[in-house]
């Protein structure tokens, strides 16, 4: 097999691993915190705490999360071997 | 007419319809046509490749519908939206660079490509054909409605005068520019979205006396709007959580998207996408959506959800300012019909004319044909759109879900499991669209799902089980050539 798509089989699960995180973090904060009865909701700029963590919280960790996902993790391989010249020929 | 509105945003249209005669003029030029015009010759650099999916992803109803919706049902909306984050990452990480590579080797310029080098198959090719035609049509035919309305109620003129205006300006630099000017544009457009997107949030923020007073103040009117549940308690976990196949991970199956996984330069720009991606396509959706909340405050009492952010814009921002915001969701409708049409024109030239009717088309011809059916669909689309069933929201939500329970499996699996065939992918896309269909019609949301989900997982069992049931010749060109 070519050995790039090794490379490019690990880095598709971790990007379905993100995703589940990303999807337990994102139901986790709205529904348990969220649930319960709006008179007991504290409050975090403003909003309640439930969507802070869910919504924006969760945006902020997980755009770092993926810089950190593709900077340590993510390899950077060659897509081509053979079709570079007709490439730079398009260029001009 | 208001003047003071109406000129940045011509200045926008004018802008785009420059940058497509610019770009049209390269690809005429080039060697290799059909490359070029489809797919740009797999140039995109990150920030570009980035903003061309937003753009492509994010369309009306992120931008006039969705904030709509979430003026009626509060927080709960947002938080469903906000299931988008992961389009930011997710496609172009699960296609990756396999798909990106096998796509140079067998030379693949569009998502059906692909799947003829893989499956060998003329049904998967011709059903393949017709899912993208029938799905594009009707979500381009939404979009081109939303584009003729919005500019009906931004300068006041009829709504065929508007559609023709809108129809005009996507046309030229499509047409003439093909994949290559939509891109610029598209990243121009992404460009408006986003800070159109800021403007609003801060316009409306100062607007409504600050965060806490306008959390108080919707908790006061119906505690419900501040709540996961939704103003009428209609959104249970369940029902918003499905939504993650919908507008999420599902995706990764929508062809206007997966093409543009095989159009980036290198790795670093896909690198350099995922991390700009998600960063914009969170901060949008966010955005606009926690706006139409807000709005509740600032304008109470309108109707027509999606009514709301023109109103908005007009009542707390100065009126020039307006016409930039105004332009965002214009770029968003524009930004991902372009992207549509050449799809659907490429399906039709390129996977059918090519394939199967003329594979000895010389190049002027295939040129000619090209700029012909892409402006054919084009005026067809308007035509549908002059008198258009009432349901724009449904229209685009639907074909979103009927493409990806045709192509989610054939792409990914397709990708991944060597053991996937012809028969596999046939009757993954016939009974993910057939049973899409179906559902739809006689049971929508059953379980308390939304109705992508049930076929989705119709169409993987169809996947595996046929693929496992059909296991002769398993040995394809592709195995064989060692290039999977």
């Amino acid at each position: 097999m070519d050995p790039r798509f090794k490379v490019s089989n690990r880095e598709a699960l971790m990007g379905i691993g993100l995703a589940v995180l990303n999807f337990l973090w994102w139901y986790a904060f709205a529904y348990g915190l969220g649930g319960k009865p709006v008179k007991e909701y504290q409050y975090i700029w403003g909003l309640p705490a439930w969507f802070f963590y869910s919504c924006v919280a969760g945006f902020v960790v997980f755009s770092i999360l993926v810089y950190v996902m593709v900077k340590v993790f993510f390899k950077d391989v060659p897509f081509e071997e053979d079709t570079c010249q007709e490439t730079k020929g398009e260029e001009k | 007419m208001n003047w003071e509105v109406l000129l940045p945003l011509i200045g926008f249209l004018i802008l785009m319809f420059l940058a497509g005669i610019f770009t049209a003029r390269q690809v005429t030029e080039g060697p290799g046509f059909l490359k070029d015009y489809f797919l740009g010759g797999r140039h995109l650099g990150g920030f570009v490749l980035a903003l061309t999916m937003v753009a492509t992803y994010g369309s009306a109803s992120s931008f006039i519908g969705g904030p709509g919706i979430a003026y009626n049902l509060g927080l709960g909306w947002v938080l469903l939206s906000m299931a988008q984050l992961v389009t930011g990452y997710f496609t172009l990480a699960v296609l990756g660079k396999k798909f990106a590579i096998v796509a140079r080797k067998i030379d693949a310029v569009t998502l059906i490509d692909f799947l003829k080098a893989r499956y060998e198959n003329k049904w998967v090719v011709i059903f393949a054909a017709a899912s993208i035609s029938i799905f594009l049509f009707s979500s381009t035919a939404a979009q081109w409605v939303g584009g003729g309305r919005l500019i009906e109620s931004f300068t006041g003129v009829s709504y065929p005068t508007a559609l023709i205006i809108f129809s005009f300006s996507v046309l030229v630099y499509v047409v003439a520019g093909g994949f290559r000017a939509v891109v610029i544009t598209d990243t121009l457009m992404g460009i408006v979205m986003f800070i159109g997107t800021l403007i609003i949030l801060a316009g409306t923020i100062v607007a409504g006396g600050g965060v806490p007073h306008i959390i108080s103040t919707l908790s006061a009117e119906n505690p419900n709007l501040i709540t996961p549940f939704g103003a009428d308690k209609s959104l249970t976990p369940l029902y918003v959580s499905s939504f993650w196949l919908l507008v999420g991970v599902g995706v990764v199956g929508l062809p206007q998207i997966t093409v543009r996984a095989m159009s980036y330069r290198n790795s670093k720009a896909m690198h350099q996408a995922m991390i700009i991606g998600t960063f914009v396509v969170g901060f949008i959706m966010l955005g606009m959506h926690l706006t139409g909340v807000f709005a509740r405050v600032v304008i109470p009492g309108i109707e027509v959800g999606d009514k709301v952010m023109p109103l908005l814009a007009l009542k707390v921002l100065p009126g020039w300012l307006a016409g930039i915001v105004l332009a965002a969701p214009l770029a968003a409708v524009m930004s991902t019909v372009n992207s549509i049409l050449l799809i659907v024109s490429s399906s039709i030239v390129k996977d059918v004319y090519i394939n199967y009717i003329k594979p000895d088309a010389s190049e002027k011809s295939v040129k000619r044909l090209s700029f012909s059916v892409t402006t054919i669909i084009g005026v067809l689309v308007f035509l549908v759109a002059l008198h258009p069933p009432d349901l724009l929201i449904w229209l685009n939500l639907f074909s979103f879900g009927g493409l990806e329970a045709a192509f989610i499996w054939p792409v990914v699996l397709g990708l991944y499991w060597k053991k996937g065939n012809a028969a596999g992918a046939a009757g993954s896309i016939v009974g993910g669209v057939v049973s899409y269909i179906l559902l739809d019609q006689l049971a929508p949301n059953l379980w308390g799902m939304h109705t992508v989900v049930l076929p989705v997982v119709i169409s993987l069992a169809a996947y595996i089980v046929l693929s496992l049931l059909f296991q002769k010749n398993t040995e394809n060109e592709l195995s064989r050539q060692n290039i999977m």
